[in-house]
């Protein structure tokens, strides 16, 4: 996922800045994201030789302005939270006031540090590192490669170029008062009120994050819910949390423009308005598949994504390959590790991880934590699936009550009469590291069965999903 | 130094070879990878490759010898060197051979061990990787012990069919989804080649795959040609099939035989009790009555002249996995039906278990070839050499036949039978042809000739 800051915005150290290796590599991979970095390092290993191009920081949107730096903000927004509570906890706490420019610095550091750690695993898998931009160019039926205009010989490439924040229609992020999530985790100064334009995962972080620190914050989703692609009972929860711990949230609005001046104005269908220091502009990625070369060598696009085969992650051109974001949702970060893998593999003759796209988990990191896998009820009502709901709340567990951390659920799908996992869907507890065995057992095809008969450890959140299986077919022992 | 070359181990089970043909003669040099002779083993004609260098100085078996397994069969010896003397030689050191006939022996539990049951330590490159797994598991159980000096080891153990998603350990793997709607039905997931994770059987696959022989979902279409190696059954089947259809000039003679008595007479046979007499035992019988009736039909043309066989020994078509042999049943014209019944079920039943011995697949004088359980109207088939006639039975069926009756035209409806003889017309013309078919009618529809 190469970021698509201007090139004059990119440092350039002068050791990495040396020209390209003039042997024939067996796979160029552009873009250093989480596609493109582990796809190097599997291909390494599969004893390719490799090279990533990168025009700006390692490791891509996911290391440098995304999945890890709010990670780290939303570590402090957590810590906020908890110190509110402190007096239930027994401790007496005065005067909590978070200094944000630590704030931002210390999500910097985290950024940084995780590049490095790329940087040291290219070095330790031997596979080269240039800094520049890469184009591709038509030879014959196949396509050939530049690094800023030089030549550089490519058996096969690996298209990772990830995605960007997608304006509205008329309304253009401009890095000032309409920010995308770039700038939203780097300002100067706390706003004193943001206006969020999209309550999808990134919207939702950033809402939490704000509004924990103090800053007035309206979120604004034009479907009918937040976070549209969960499941309703849990988004209904988010929101009301929400509601109940200060955010402005409006669903099923429509934004007519933004009106920038020393605030911004953000106008919605029907006439209200709402004013905010700033914008920020969370509706949804595009690919990043402009001025790479794609149509000069003839790598068809759909709809804004790269096509390419799902087994092979082929493109139209024989020698180009393509995974991540730029190939199409759901953007995630570990949908398009697994694809890295699964695409080195078969362009190495290894035996494949084939990518099982109905058990890929998506996490939210607001808290309380929101993760699921699978269908959602609404989805599998839609499919016509037989299925039975098991919900355990997080009131019931021992574990939660103690930790102080009683709000939301475990919810899941269990297919009728199999018992397969159709759907899981935690909102709290330890959800985002929780949805780790449900998926296991979604993506292999484990039954109520297999679950009820694992023994779960006592007293942990983890008990909660084996309660909620066994809610589903009324065999739940603490509900 | 002359060395003795010994029958190899050429297939898992095998304990004797016929050696079928010398493919070098003594005086040829041989190198490492030539093939010196075919051997008939249990299942198939095998190549009988050697890996020394040398010359061939002399062969020790006729073409058509039965040789056990580890006996010697030819001598390699170098340029020049006098064989009389190795040979000599060799009878004095005879002591020694059998040191070259014992690996092949010892080998015999190894190269015996089926991949699927060859218990193992689990590889867990194995555990994920099952399409593989028979190839690897035939290598680990060979791999203890070394082949017989001279002899290539045998390759066709891993062209054994195994279903892909049995691992090493023979355990199938399969999603406990899978195994749930496979169980509900009542397909069997050993069938079933997986798509999941290393192989392993999941939902769709068995969605996908045939329930108890019917098809529940359309199974996937494979628009893909595949290219696997043809067994050696099939290699012989593919030699022998084309070289008779080219070297023999076949004719070929029909005719209808009205069987409603041997209907009958089938019924009594079985309502006695004792062995269960089919159809086509009755058929057998009759042909080979008919033959000694026509002896002049049971004959073989060979290079020396024709050879009139004083036997009548019936090479009955048994269809077996992947292919077919023709066990031999011994003196048909003088044996009770319901003896012939007995042995065609002993010896079919062995050769659908390759576990015929050569002598009883081999030597008959006329084939027969049944597919009228199939339906099968008529249709001819190909002499199998050197017999000089092969009978083609078709189904027993009710037919509207018209007949005369008190010199009047009248319709009846009868069971009625097509059989067509394939004649090697260097042997028997096809007015010997056609007097050979007029007697196995005559005696189907008078079969009391047969139990008499």
């Amino acid at each position: 996922m190469a970021d698509v800051a201007k090139p004059a915005d990119v440092a350039k150290p002068a050791d990495t800045a040396k020209p390209a290796d003039s042997t024939e590599k067996d796979l160029v991979v552009i873009g250093s994201g989480p596609g493109g970095y582990t796809a190097a390092i599997r291909a390494a290993q599969l004893g390719l030789k490799v090279a990533v191009v990168e025009r700006d920081a390692v490791g891509g949107i996911c290391t440098n302005w995304g999945c890890i730096p709010t990670k780290a903000l939303l570590r402090t927004a957590e810590i906020i939270e908890t110190l509110k509570h402190a007096d239930e906890f027994g401790i007496v706490v005065e005067g909590v006031k978070p200094d944000f420019d630590k704030v931002i610095a210390r999500s910097r550091s985290v950024a940084e540090k995780n590049s490095k750690g790329i940087e040291y695993l290219f070095k330790k898998n031997k596979i080269e590192l240039i800094r520049g931009t890469a184009k591709l160019t038509k030879s014959g039926n196949r396509a050939a490669l530049t690094v800023d205009g030089k030549a550089l010989a490519a058996k096969n490439i690996l298209l990772a170029t990830g995605a960007r924040p997608k304006p509205l229609p008329g309304i253009e992020h401009d890095g000032k008062s309409i920010i995308s999530y770039k700038e939203a985790m780097a300002l100067k100064t706390k706003p004193a009120r943001l206006v969020i334009i999209g309550a999808g995962a990134i919207g939702v972080e950033f809402a939490y994050f704000y509004n924990q620190l103090g800053t007035k914050v309206t979120l604004l989703e034009a479907l009918p819910q937040i976070l549209p692609v969960e499941d309703e009972e849990v988004a209904a929860a988010l929101a009301k949390r929400f509601k109940a711990t200060g955010i402005e949230v409006q669903t099923g609005v429509k934004v007519e423009r933004v009106e920038k001046g020393a605030t911004v104005i953000v106008h919605l269908a029907g006439g209200a308005k709402v004013e905010a220091e700033q914008c920020l502009l969370a509706a949804g990625v595009r690919g990043n598949v402009e001025g790479i070369g794609l149509e000069e060598c003839g790598v068809k696009l759909d709809r804004g994504f790269i096509s390419v085969d799902l087994k092979s992650y082929r493109t139209s051109v024989e020698n180009v390959f393509a995974i991540g974001d730029v190939i199409g949702p759901p953007m995630l970060a570990h949908k398009a590790s697994a694809e890295a893998i699964a695409c080195v593999e078969v362009m190495a003759k290894h035996k494949v991880h084939a990518v099982n796209y109905s058990a890929i988990p998506g996490c939210t990191y607001c808290h309380p934590e929101i993760a699921s896998v699978g269908l959602t009820e609404k989805k599998a009502k839609e499919a016509g699936l037989k299925f039975k709901i098991g919900r355990f709340p997080f009131m019931a567990s021992g574990k939660a009550r103690a930790a102080g951390e009683t709000d939301g659920f475990v919810k899941v799908l269990v297919g009728d009469p199999h018992g397969e996992i159709l759907g899981a869907h935690i909102i709290g507890g330890a959800s985002t590291d929780m949805i780790a065995t449900l998926t296991l057992a979604a993506s292999n095809e484990l039954t109520s069965d297999e679950i009820l008969s694992t023994v779960h450890a006592h007293p942990t959140f983890a008990e909660a999903m084996k309660e909620a299986v066994a809610a589903a077919l009324g065999e739940a022992i603490d509900i | 130094m002359a060395s003795i070359i010994n029958m190899p181990r050429l297939s898992p089970t095998m304990e004797e070879g016929v050696l079928a043909k010398w493919t070098k003669k003594e005086g040829d040099k041989i190198s490492p990878g030539d093939v010196i002779a075919e051997v008939e083993t249990d299942k198939a004609n095998m190549d009988f490759p050697l890996e020394d260098e040398g010359v061939l100085l002399k062969l020790l078996v006729k073409e058509g010898t039965t040789v056990k397994l580890g006996d010697p069969v030819a001598i390699l010896g170098e340029v020049g060197e006098d064989p009389v003397k190795a040979l000599a030689d060799l009878k004095l050191g005879s002591v020694a051979a059998p040191a070259e006939a014992k690996p092949a022996a010892e080998a015999k539990p190894a190269a015996e061990a089926k991949p699927a049951a060859a218990k193992m330590a689990k590889d867990p490159e194995e555990e994920t990787a099952p399409a593989n797994a028979p190839a690897s598991a035939a290598k680990t159980a060979a791999a203890p012990v070394a082949p017989p000096k001279s002899v290539a080891p045998p390759k066709s153990e891993t062209l054994n069919p195994q279903p892909s998603t049995l691992n090493s350990t023979g355990r199938v793997k399969v999603s406990p989804l899978a195994r749930k709607i496979a169980d509900e039905r009542g397909v069997d997931v050993r069938s079933i080649s997986g798509s999941g994770p290393g192989g392993r059987v999941v939902k769709r696959d068995v969605l996908e795959a045939r329930a108890g022989g019917r098809t529940r979902a359309a199974a996937p279409i494979n628009l893909e040609d595949v290219l696997g190696p043809a067994s050696q059954m099939r290699k012989a089947i593919a030699r022998r099939l084309t070289e008779a259809k080219r070297e023999v000039p076949h004719i070929y003679l029909t005719a209808d035989a009205t069987v409603d008595r041997l209907f009958d007479l089938r019924e009594q046979l079985n309502e006695l009790g004792g062995p269960k007499v089919s159809v086509n035992d009755l058929v057998i019988k009759a042909y080979a009555m008919a033959l000694r009736r026509i002896p002049e039909a049971n004959s073989s043309w060979t290079a020396e002249g024709i050879v009139r066989h004083g036997r009548v020994d019936i090479s009955v078509a048994v269809s077996i996995p992947d292919g077919l042999i023709t066990p031999v049943v011994r003196g048909a014209a003088e044996k009770a039906v319901t003896d012939i019944a007995q042995e065609v079920k002993s010896l079919a039943e062995r050769g659908k278990q390759k576990k015929l011995k050569p002598e009883e697949y081999s030597d008959g004088t006329a084939s027969i070839s049944n597919l009228g359980m199939y339906g099968v109207r008529e249709f001819v088939a190909i002499i199998n050499p050197p017999e000089a006639v092969i009978l083609a039975v078709g189904a027993a069926q009710k037919r509207a036949v018209v007949r005369e009756r008190d010199g009047k035209d009248e319709m009846i409806i009868a069971r009625q039978m097509t059989l067509t003889l394939s004649c090697d017309h260097r042997v028997v013309d096809g007015v010997l042809g056609a007097q050979l078919l007029a007697e196995i009618v005559k005696i189907l529809e008078k079969p009391m000739a047969m139990v008499i």
